[in-house]
């Protein structure tokens, strides 16, 4: 199996080389890279490609490494035993398997996806070297071995928001997904909006472009914000022709809402709209 | 096989492990790419590299190794190892007065480009081609009173007109690769927890005494978790003679901004006053005025200050003493202020401690913050956090 583009998701040559060396050499990836560039999208792309389930665990600052492998419940079985239930004597009844466990026993091959891995305490990926190395983990509750039947494809994105152990970031292959050009975001448009018109198309995108090139800008708008504005435009009927009135006057351009998330940028936006207006 | 360029890639500072070479080998093994160079780059790159910031480096290893690799702009045109720090000349006084400006800087720049062409080798120690360690107006580690300085690491006799150095712009706030773990530990020591949020927690101690007070019948009593509540503002010196513990500074403030949730950085130059940035550039939109800062942050916070603390006196005890700007109030007023509103404060100096006695503002500033200066080293951090952790 090749992984490549197809009608819902786009992939570069490199990020697609990545992917599969990654899948053939049975190694997690690690994705990085703007907010918005795709990357929680590339493992339910890849999942729908390999026609397999994509388990998805979302890293929270309070998540454990030990939640993936399972949880021992055992204030429900204390409970249980106030009321004399007959589970209560079989401790696997309490213990309930987390996302890795579930991954290593699925019966087709599945995508794991760990997303915002930098969430978690630092100690985090240190606790999964060994699970993610060897594909297995011991249950001390009931002396089992838990062993992956076939080794998942693991798909790990982080958004820098801490630095990665060297141990953990030497057992991964690692892409930084980097912002599409122009030519790349046509065509990533033209996937999510196919009847967009060509002439709307390139002024929303130099109007955009434009913004992503100013300077200081808090929160620069991506690609998923790009595409919710089209969205936008779309549905408000704004013509090509106002967009580049919008931009030929100074103005903000219309909708601005979806590319600008907070007050500071669209200040400092207008200002420098209304400075380069004055001195055209 | 592929041997040479693995040494290649260790030896531009990227840190690949032999596990790493391996896994490269198995993909190649299994065909993965075949007979396209491109593609080989990509995939080296895949199993090598572990951090966008390395992508540079692992460029260049990968532009000295396969002789004729595309270069992408002027200054990586020129490879990095005829700028290598072989040695610095060093000039004497009239030697300096001897040599002669070329003219502007737009004349340096076109004279640049027309000699980068000229030139076809490494060179070291002359006074007309690029190189390192000569009085030519352009490369590294030289003397030239209106140099172009290319490929240094820091600002030898501080002089250049233009800093071509890529890495010296790269904001302290960008990722830059540093693990320092013993400075993370170290700083962990200052966690001060506290609960919030959502009961998700059984709280032990509560629950058996519920459970005896019901008769034995279990009462599950539940707390909130635990989070680190301590929150940090972080004053950093920047430019001048700082430019000497830039990497000193990165590794804390990496540390410290992989630690700390409630954290707020500023950067000021020299001595505080009336104006801090938010950034290193300090341009004049990431102004943030002092007053502000004392508004809006209680005291609460705990203030660290990184500074070399070398400067004029001048520049911390009169008004108008600041090097850069006219100052109504002298610096030790707004640093008055400061302590006053955040009485938990510390001074971490990168300066080696036993220079300090040869500096008098070091003096000044260490009496300002009532002795509470610590080197910046593991040491010096552990002081300084024992002395933040006692409430004054």
């Amino acid at each position: 199996m090749r992984f490549q583009s197809n009608a819902h998701y786009i992939v570069t040559a490199e990020l697609a080389l990545a992917v599969n060396a990654a899948v053939t050499l049975q190694k997690p990836l690690l994705i990085k890279g703007e907010p918005g560039t795709g990357k929680t999208e590339l493992a339910k792309a890849l999942a729908a490609a390999l026609d397999t389930d994509l388990l998805q665990w979302h890293i929270k600052s309070t998540t454990k490494a030990q939640q993936g492998l399972y949880e021992y419940d055992a204030v429900s079985r204390l409970r249980d035993s106030q009321l004399g239930d007959a589970r209560v004597h079989d401790i696997a009844n309490y213990i309930k398997p987390g996302k890795l466990w579930q991954a290593f026993t699925a019966a087709k091959r599945p995508v794991l996806l760990i997303d915002e891995i930098d969430k978690a305490d630092i100690e985090f990926p240190n606790d999964l070297l060994h699970e993610l190395d060897q594909m297995a983990f011991d249950v001390y509750e009931t002396g089992e071995t838990v062993r992956a039947v076939q080794r998942p494809v693991v798909i790990i994105t982080s958004n820098n928001e801490k630095e990665l152990p060297d141990a953990f970031l030497r057992r991964c292959f690692f892409h930084y997904i980097r912002f599409p050009d122009a030519e790349a975001l046509e065509r990533i448009v033209d996937v999510h909006l196919p009847g967009i018109s060509k002439i709307l198309l390139t002024e929303a995108l130099q109007s955009f472009f434009g913004l992503r090139e100013l300077p200081a800008l808090k929160k620069k708008p991506s690609t998923s914000e790009l595409i919710d504005w089209l969205r936008l435009l779309l549905a408000e009927q704004v013509t090509p022709e106002q967009l580049k009135q919008s931009r030929e006057t100074g103005g903000l351009m219309p909708l601005f809402g979806a590319l600008l998330k907070n007050e500071q940028d669209v200040a400092l936006v207008e200002k420098l709209l209304f400075m380069a207006k004055r001195t055209r | 096989m592929l041997s040479g360029l693995f040494l290649t890639v260790r030896r531009h500072g990227v840190k690949v492990s032999i596990t790493e070479y391996l896994d490269l080998l198995r993909a190649l093994q299994q065909q993965l790419v075949f007979a396209d160079l491109e593609q080989f780059y990509q995939l080296a790159r895949l199993c090598w590299v572990k951090n966008e910031t390395d992508y540079d480096k692992f460029d260049r290893a990968c532009g000295e190794y396969f002789d004729g690799v595309e270069q992408l702009d002027l200054i990586s045109a020129i490879p990095d190892d005829w700028l290598a720090p072989g040695f610095i000349r060093q000039l004497s006084d009239e030697d300096k007065a001897a040599l002669q400006s070329l003219g502007g800087l737009d004349a340096l720049l076109k004279a640049f480009r027309e000699r980068l062409e000229e030139q076809q080798g490494r060179h070291a120690g002359g006074n007309k081609w690029i190189g390192t360690g000569g009085s030519s107006p352009f490369g590294a580690y030289g003397f030239h009173p209106e140099g172009m300085r290319i490929g240094q690491q820091g600002s030898g006799s501080r002089r250049a007109v233009k800093v071509w150095d890529k890495r010296q712009f790269q904001s302290l706030s960008s990722d830059e690769v540093l693990n320092n773990r013993s400075l993370q530990l170290a700083l962990r020591q200052l966690r001060r927890f506290a609960r919030s949020g959502a009961a998700s927690e059984l709280d032990l101690n509560d629950t058996i005494s519920a459970t005896s007070k019901q008769g034995g019948l279990l009462d599950l009593r539940y707390q909130r978790e635990r989070h680190n509540a301590v929150k940090l503002l972080l004053l950093f010196d920047i430019g001048g003679s700082m430019d000497d513990y830039i990497h000193e500074c990165r590794q804390l403030f990496s540390a410290v901004r992989a630690e700390f949730k409630h954290l707020e950085f500023f950067y000021f130059h020299n001595c505080v006053y009336e104006t801090l940035w938010r950034d290193e550039k300090r341009r004049p939109q990431d102004a943030v005025a002092t007053t502000q800062l004392l508004h809006s942050y209680g005291h609460d916070y705990k203030l660290i200050f990184v500074g070399d603390a070398t400067m004029g006196p001048y520049e911390i005890s009169y008004p108008g003493g600041s090097v850069e700007h006219y100052n109504s109030e002298a610096g030790e007023v707004w640093l008055q202020r400061l302590l006053a509103q955040f009485p938990q404060a510390v001074w971490l100096n990168p300066q080696p401690e036993s220079w300090w006695a040869h500096y008098a503002s070091i003096a000044q500033i260490n009496k300002l913050c009532h002795g509470r200066m610590f080197g910046l080293t593991l040491d010096g951090l552990a002081s300084a956090i024992n002395q933040l952790k006692h409430k004054n």
